[in-house]
């Protein structure tokens, strides 16, 4: 791939002398071809789409609380996709995110309750932890030079073992203990997993954090030296390094990143439910990596946006809600939300090729 | 030098949350204000040692399952057993995991027959080696035609209908079977026999049992889009406990109901939160299936003469009889 940026102004107007000869190699295209090229276009369209579609399907949509809840169940998923998307735009992946979520509200529940400490030096511990999930596979990525499939893939299996048995092991269950009466919990609970009335309506917080941190990604990747360092080492490694960006940091960072998110959505399940069953999560990284690709990033690396994954994610929340509230046959839930996937991923394609076609 | 100077400040961090995690300790709730409380025990057979493997369907992690296997151990400890326990959920990688007892030669089987077909073959390799096998928790239509020895566990449809018609006592009209694994033959046979034995309306809804945000909106989605539903029955106690807060999201005036129970789940039912729940005793489920062996081995007794299941539910736990379970339910063994 090669290095596919897109900062720079888009108001810029054509330039407005005639049909005048040009080698066609200065020429400014349209502008809306310029726009049709960014990699959030095809999925705004998707999802767009898919919104219209089910307001017109499901009247209990047109409701202010139900697209609440469209947004909460799109934010759990939103939040993880974005660190996901930044990792892919970097060139790799992380197949342990799902469980990794599991793995840090178990760490801060169970810490929390096993010592009985203040809820807040459980949910701190979780954060290293989880960062040092990410730092792990940063690292064996940078010194081996596995692909991050493998490497991420063994991190999975072996958290998967050890949220089980390590809960199994402290705990004697399963599951966690409640530990919604101790001290902290009440103010850990306002920042991860509290509801806001807007205009009659309960909203979550973790919508609020998701477009935060979104916005927050996109400054990032658009107008930051670190910004250019994940597009460069996900374009091309070795050419990146020629030129001086830091590899090994910028891969390592990414993955701490995926566990920043897994951290965060950890804390945000565990302050909504008071307790974690160990055996959850699993599956999950493949939604995050799908909302990211139906989001615009590229599989391989080296192109893509933090704003197409937000519409990612909320097209898949949008589905998953939408075929509930419209009431349909429920057998058929998992094929539609297929087909709805595959027409995204298709628009994309179709949407990315007319704007560069010259 | 630049990575050993971030390993240090990752050390100095790593150090300085640990020196703040033994500087502030909750003061309500913990493992502190845990009661203490033996497990159930009891003295030990002198019967010769024999080895028994146990082979589920189970998904890793998953609290009922952890029931079953204390069941099975508390047997195991006391009649002198050594406890083989393995679980897959897939049906042919469970298959290999009782050849593998056969192989090892073991003394006894007990195994769930959720996908009898894939059983059969190797129940019958078992049998021609000798070797008796107890079926327990799934296959209660298709132990005898597999030759088990015996069966403990629930029927589940009758359960369902048991559960419907508490459900009619009640006065619901409308209830929402809420199903957390789409295509699980126990959990679809469960709403099967709700429906069968309720006399009001049954939905079924499909939610991701491993995703409990998604499993909370998908719940308050359905409420929202059919508002005549009065009665939301899960088949889980944590999706029961996660129902609980749909429905406040969804400003909903239905009751939970649910199969199925934990801790945590016996105290809502205590504070009226849950209206009841169904246990099918997973402790004596596996409990029963191991110690039925012991017997067999070294008396010859086999229960319900090859006819008949042991039924270890539906046992209906309520306000009334909450605070006998809860004690229980404390320690992790029901």
């Amino acid at each position: 791939m090669s290095m596919t940026q897109h900062a720079e102004p888009a108001v810029t107007t054509p330039p407005a002398s005639g049909p005048k000869a040009t080698d066609g190699r200065t020429a400014q295209r349209p502008l809306a071809l310029r726009l049709l090229a960014r990699p959030e276009v095809g999925v705004l369209l998707g999802a767009a789409a898919v919104y219209v579609f089910f307001l017109v399907a499901a009247p209990p949509v047109r409701d202010g609380s139900s697209m609440a809840n469209v947004l909460y169940q799109s934010s759990t998923i939103g939040i993880m996709a974005l660190p996901v998307a930044l990792l892919m735009i970097g060139g790799e992946f992380d197949l342990s995110a799902g469980v990794a979520v599991v793995g840090s509200a178990l760490t801060a529940s169970m810490l929390t309750y096993q010592l009985t400490l203040n809820v807040w030096a459980g949910v701190f511990v979780a954060l290293l932890v989880s960062l040092g999930v990410g730092f792990f596979n940063g690292w064996m990525l940078v010194r081996t030079g596995l692909p991050s499939f493998l490497v991420t893939l063994g991190t999975f299996l072996i958290l998967q073992g050890v949220n089980l048995a390590v809960t199994k092991l402290v705990t004697g269950n399963v599951a966690t203990d409640d530990i919604s009466d101790m001290d902290g919990f009440d103010q850990a609970k306002k920042i991860f997993a509290s509801t806001f009335q807007v205009g009659g309506v309960n909203v979550k917080i973790t919508v609020v954090w998701w477009l935060v941190f979104a916005a927050l990604a996109t400054w990032v990747l658009l107008r930051t030296k670190y910004g250019n360092w994940i597009f460069a080492v996900g374009g091309n490694k070795e050419s990146a390094r020629a030129v001086g960006v830091p590899v090994t940091f910028t891969k390592i960072s990414l993955f701490m990143l995926v566990g920043f998110g897994a951290w965060f959505v950890g804390m945000h399940q565990l302050f909504s439910f008071n307790t974690v069953q160990s055996g959850e999560g699993v599956g999950q990284e493949l939604i995050y990596i799908a909302a990211a690709v139906i989001g615009g990033c590229l599989l391989t690396g080296g192109y893509g946006s933090a704003i197409g994954p937000v519409f990612g994610a909320f097209m898949f929340g949008m589905v998953q809600q939408g075929i509930v509230y419209a009431g349909w046959n429920p057998d058929w839930f998992k094929a539609f939300l297929g087909v709805m996937l595959l027409g995204a991923t298709l628009i994309n394609l179709w949407v990315s090729r007319a704007a560069t076609r010259r | 030098m630049h990575r050993h100077h971030r390993a240090a400040t990752l050390a100095a961090v790593v150090l300085s949350g640990a020196l703040l995690a033994t500087g502030c300790s909750s003061s309500s709730g913990g493992k502190k204000s845990e009661e203490g409380g033996a497990a159930a025990s009891a003295g030990k057979a002198t019967t010769p040692r024999m080895t028994v493997a146990m082979v589920t369907h189970a998904s890793p992690g998953d609290t009922f399952w952890d029931l079953i296997r204390k069941g099975a151990e508390a047997a195991a400890a006391k009649d002198n057993i050594k406890l083989v326990y393995s679980s897959d959920p897939s049906a042919g990688n469970q298959a290999n995991l009782v050849q593998n007892a056969i192989d090892q030669k073991v003394d006894g089987i007990a195994l769930t027959a959720a996908k009898p077909d894939a059983m059969k073959d190797v129940i019958a390799k078992a049998k021609a080696a000798g070797i008796p096998v107890v079926g327990f928790n799934s296959g209660v239509d298709d132990w005898k035609e597999l030759g088990m020895l015996e069966y403990f566990g629930q029927d589940e449809n009758i359960a369902g209908q048991a559960f419907g018609e508490r459900l009619n006592q009640l006065g619901a009209k409308h209830a929402l079977c809420v199903i957390q694994e789409q295509g699980q033959v126990a959990l679809e046979a469960r709403c099967a026999g709700l429906k069968k034995g309720f006399s009001g309306k049954t939905d079924i809804l499909y939610v991701n049992g491993t995703d409990m945000p998604s499993v909370k909106s998908t719940i308050t989605a359905k409420l929202k889009q059919d508002s005549s539903i009065d009665q939301v029955v899960t088949l889980g106690a944590p999706i029961a406990l996660t129902a609980v807060q749909s429905l406040s999201d969804a400003g909903a005036k239905a009751k939970i109901a649910t199969f199925d129970l934990n801790k945590e789940l016996v105290k809502a039912v205590q504070d009226g939160t849950i209206q009841f729940a169904v246990d099918q005793q997973p402790y004596l489920q596996g409990y029963l299936a191991v110690d039925s062996l012991w017997l067999y081995k070294n008396n010859g007794n086999f229960s319900g003469g090859g006819t008949a299941p042991v039924l270890t539910g539906p046992a209906f736990i309520t306000k009334d009889n909450a605070d006998t379970v809860a004690e229980f339910a404390a320690k992790g063994t029901r």
